[in-house]
């Protein structure tokens, strides 16, 4: 793989500078890993831009950023290097390529996923079943979303394969993987070391903001997708074929799972917005606001399918919901999505060589 | 002459400045700090700092076991040499343990020793993120308690009026302002950046100094008020002082352009002659030894010479050190006289015994035999290509001719108090600290004098 030469050499530039001060070690999991080194070779930035979590504690608390001649800026730094790894990483290629940065691309796959779902409505509904079946039948559902899911899950692989050796990682051991879970459930590295959270929404005001809204859409997100697994191991194993009640464990999971990461991904862009985006992968904020939007729609589009599910707009409703599902799935390796997996990677490592 | 005056006006907005300005508001004053720093550099050298010396009878915070008084002091007068006001650097000493709860009460967060410092990590309260997070977090807190900052605001004069400040004079965007406050915290740190000043002191060899911290203590309060007879303290030519990298920009290159290699080195001179031994201590207790060292080398430079086996025996800098296959090549590219180089290494090398006992972080007694000046520890001679070389150039952090202030951080006039002067951190240093220096003191000066000095202040100022 070829990665971009001028940002790792920049990002090498300011470890090194950020190797010689040591005063942010304390912030999250970087700077011990990045102190341990003395040299940094083009896979021991990738695992450090992929460890950082963008909170820009170290930003603010830098004496050497602009206007100073170091011009220091390690958060924008690392962003640019861990998104071009995404998009160097991704299989296939071109596709990271295509999607990560540009928001119109994204959209563009929204409403082709639309048009998918409408003409396959047209195409191949109408062989008599009810609820949502009677819009899309249950095979041809499954005939569109088995090879959305699987396909998504094979890239996701052979790209992590690929991380792994880039990086010069050992053999895995649960232990390892453990460790990153943990850490990702807490989003310990958003705390800012001190438990006062992370600068983003305001300069260098400490707050929770970030890491509670990324929880809210990561949780609501594995909620939805339990809600998800539930109802297809009910479906196939126990014969319970949907619509499900209020009350039944995916309706529940699947409502609380929608609302969160509804709220979480409006509350996302909000926050987005009004950060600094000079610290940031500034290139890919258009390819990152579209894919959160994206995120939204689909648990926006589910929860309105629940709520208007018996009136005259179901049929859109699920057209429209569907569509998004699929794009969803199919954009997961390219777009944002895929930061949650190498973010493991990389918590699986620094746990790794932390022994 | 404005009618919107606030009671109070602290000069300066660094750490010391900002403890003024928090005590004093929160004592019930209006306080307006004057900051001749643009907002990214507002904090003086405070942005540069990373700990925080501080007493402590069992843990404290990130501080393990206890560090008491007596310790303390007898680590300052160490060295100081003795050149220390006693009941000033007690009362400095002594206030640093509550100074730490009261820090962490107005924002700052601290964290265990940094990689590499372990040595500190009894004695020294290290920062979360460094000096400027504690800037930053001081800021926050005085705008919470409604004190305002005014961004370069460059004070011009201070009027007195016998043993009164009656006016402060400053300029901002290029206009002339005039205010009454009842009282002034001057806090605008040494003198440092005004290297014609440093020439008067220290000859032309001061123009080859490197200022370590900001350019923006030019010492234009404190010349003004010694100009008016306001009491002086210290010697103009001591300062802290240590050899950085002679890369390192002329202003401002903080704590990356530190270098710690000589004590696995030979360091020598323009003319690749030795000049003093280079093992004689581990290198925190040597570190600030060094800038009056190569101050009085030719040029004010000095030449770090190391090789392969010693590259990773310390901590990164930020330049990359010159390289070479030979000593030759290697005086070449450092621009040292190739033989006289050659020869001052094998002189040293020959002089080189057994090395077996060498420990890169203990005194291991690894010395020279007959050679002048000796090296008493960790002397392996250098032999093992690649060669490595660093430039060292004195870089000074602050000046500690000063304000001499009294227990109360008073300053004075003749022989009497300054009804409404007090000062806090660097620009009143020199009342403590006649010479030397110890890590993480200079923040202890500007908590504890910071404070002392808002809270007389506001007590004067609520009074009139």
């Amino acid at each position: 793989m070829q990665m971009q030469p001028d940002l790792l050499q920049e990002a090498r530039r300011q470890a090194e500078i950020c190797n010689a001060c040591r005063y942010c070690e304390g912030y999250c999991s970087v700077f011990p890993a990045l102190h341990a080194e003395r040299a940094f070779a083009d896979g021991d930035l990738t695992q450090l831009a992929n460890l950082c979590h963008n909170c820009r504690g170290c930003y603010y608390a830098c004496q050497y950023t602009a206007p100073h001649e170091f011009d220091l800026n390690l958060p924008q730094a690392l962003a640019n290097v861990r998104q071009d790894s995404w998009e160097e990483l991704a299989f296939p290629r071109a596709a990271g390529k295509a999607f990560q940065k540009n928001g119109a691309l994204i959209a563009l796959v929204t409403v082709l996923g639309f048009s998918l779902l409408f003409w396959a409505a047209r195409a191949l509904a109408s062989v008599g079943g009810e609820g949502f079946y009677a819009v899309l039948s249950h095979n041809a559902m499954v005939a569109i979303f088995l090879p959305a899911f699987l396909f998504p899950l094979v890239s996701i692989g052979v790209s992590l394969r690929r991380y792994w050796r880039h990086v010069g990682a050992g053999p895995l051991r649960p232990g390892q993987v453990l460790a990153a879970l943990r850490s990702a459930a807490q989003m310990k590295n958003l705390k800012g070391g001190h438990g006062d959270g992370c600068n983003f929404e305001d300069e260098d005001r400490f707050t929770h903001a970030r890491r509670a809204v990324h929880q809210a859409v990561m949780y609501g997100f594995l909620l939805c997708f339990a809600a998800t697994s539930v109802a297809t191991v009910m479906h196939y194993v126990f014969g319970m074929p949907a619509p499900y009640g209020l009350f039944s464990v995916p309706k529940l999971l699947g409502i609380a799972g929608g609302l969160l990461l509804t709220a979480g991904c409006v509350e996302m862009i909000r926050l987005k917005l009004r950060a600094d985006r000079q610290l940031g992968a500034v290139r890919a904020f258009g390819g990152e606001l579209a894919f959160i939007g994206l995120l939204g729609f689909v648990a926006f589009s589910g929860l309105a399918l629940y709520a208007l599910g018996q009136t005259p707009a179901m049929p859109v409703l699920l057209v429209l919901h569907l569509g998004a599902v699929l794009a969803f799935f199919l954009l997961t390796p390219f777009t944002k999505m895929a930061h949650g997996f190498y973010r493991l990677a990389a918590l699986t490592l620094d746990a790794q060589r932390k022994g | 002459m404005t009618s919107d005056s606030p009671d109070i006006t602290i000069i300066g907005g660094g750490n010391a400045a900002l403890c003024a300005a928090i005590t004093a508001a929160e004592a019930g004053a209006r306080v307006l700090i004057l900051e001749t720093a643009p907002k990214p550099y507002r904090g003086g050298n405070s942005r540069h700092t990373r700990n925080f010396r501080c007493m402590h009878h069992g843990p404290l915070g990130p501080l393990v076991d206890s560090y008491t008084e007596e310790e303390y002091l007898a680590d300052l007068m160490k060295v100081t040499g003795g050149k220390t006001d006693e009941g000033l650097a007690r009362l400095a000493i002594r206030s640093s343990e509550e100074c730490l709860p009261w820090m962490q009460e107005h924002g700052v967060r601290f964290q265990p020793s940094l990689s590499g410092t372990l040595s500190l990590a009894r004695t020294n309260a290290f920062f979360l993120g460094g000096g400027k997070s504690l800037v930053n977090a001081y800021y926050r807190t005085a705008d919470r308690l409604g004190v305002q900052v005014e961004y370069e605001a460059a004070v011009t004069h201070l009027d007195l009026d016998d043993d009164r400040v009656t006016r402060i004079d400053y300029t901002q965007d290029g206009k002339r302002h005039s205010i009454a406050p009842k009282s002034v915290v001057v806090a605008s740190g040494g003198f440092q950046a005004d290297t014609d000043w440093l020439a008067r002191a220290w000859g032309p060899a001061a123009k080859n100094f490197l200022i370590r911290g900001t350019p923006y203590n030019r010492g234009v309060v404190l010349a003004d008020l010694l100009d008016q007879g306001i009491e002086q303290v210290g010697d103009p030519t001591q300062c802290h002082a240590v050899a950085i990298d002679g890369r390192a920009p002329k202003f401002d290159g903080g704590i990356v352009t530190r270098l710690d290699c000589v004590p696995f080195s030979i360091v020598v001179n323009k003319d690749a002659q030795r000049f003093y031994d280079e093992g004689e201590d581990v290198w925190p207790k040597r570190y600030a030894i060094w800038g009056r060292l190569v101050a009085a080398q030719p040029d004010q430079v000095g030449y770090v010479i190391i090789d392969a086996k010693s590259l990773e025996l310390f901590m990164p800098s930020v330049f990359p050190p010159i390289k070479a296959d030979t000593l030759e090549e290697l005086a070449d590219k450092m621009g040292l006289p190739a033989d006289a180089l050659v020869q001052t290494v094998a002189e040293f090398n020959n002089s080189c015994g057994d090395t077996s006992q060498f420990h890169p972080t203990e005194l291991d007694g690894v010395s020279t035999t007959g050679l002048n000046p000796p090296k008493t520890n960790w002397a392996r001679p250098i032999t093992e290509p690649p060669f490595y070389g660093y430039s060292l150039r004195t870089g000074v952090t602050f000046t500690y001719l000063g304000l001499k202030v009294d227990d109360r951080a008073q300053c004075a006039i003749g022989n009497r108090p300054v009804t409404n002067l007090w000062a806090a951190g660097e620009t009143m240093a020199g009342s403590i600290l006649g010479q030397g220096y110890l890590a993480g003191f200079g923040m202890t000066i500007g908590t504890v004098f910071g404070r002392i000095a808002g809270k007389e202040a506001a007590a004067h100022a609520n009074a009139t």
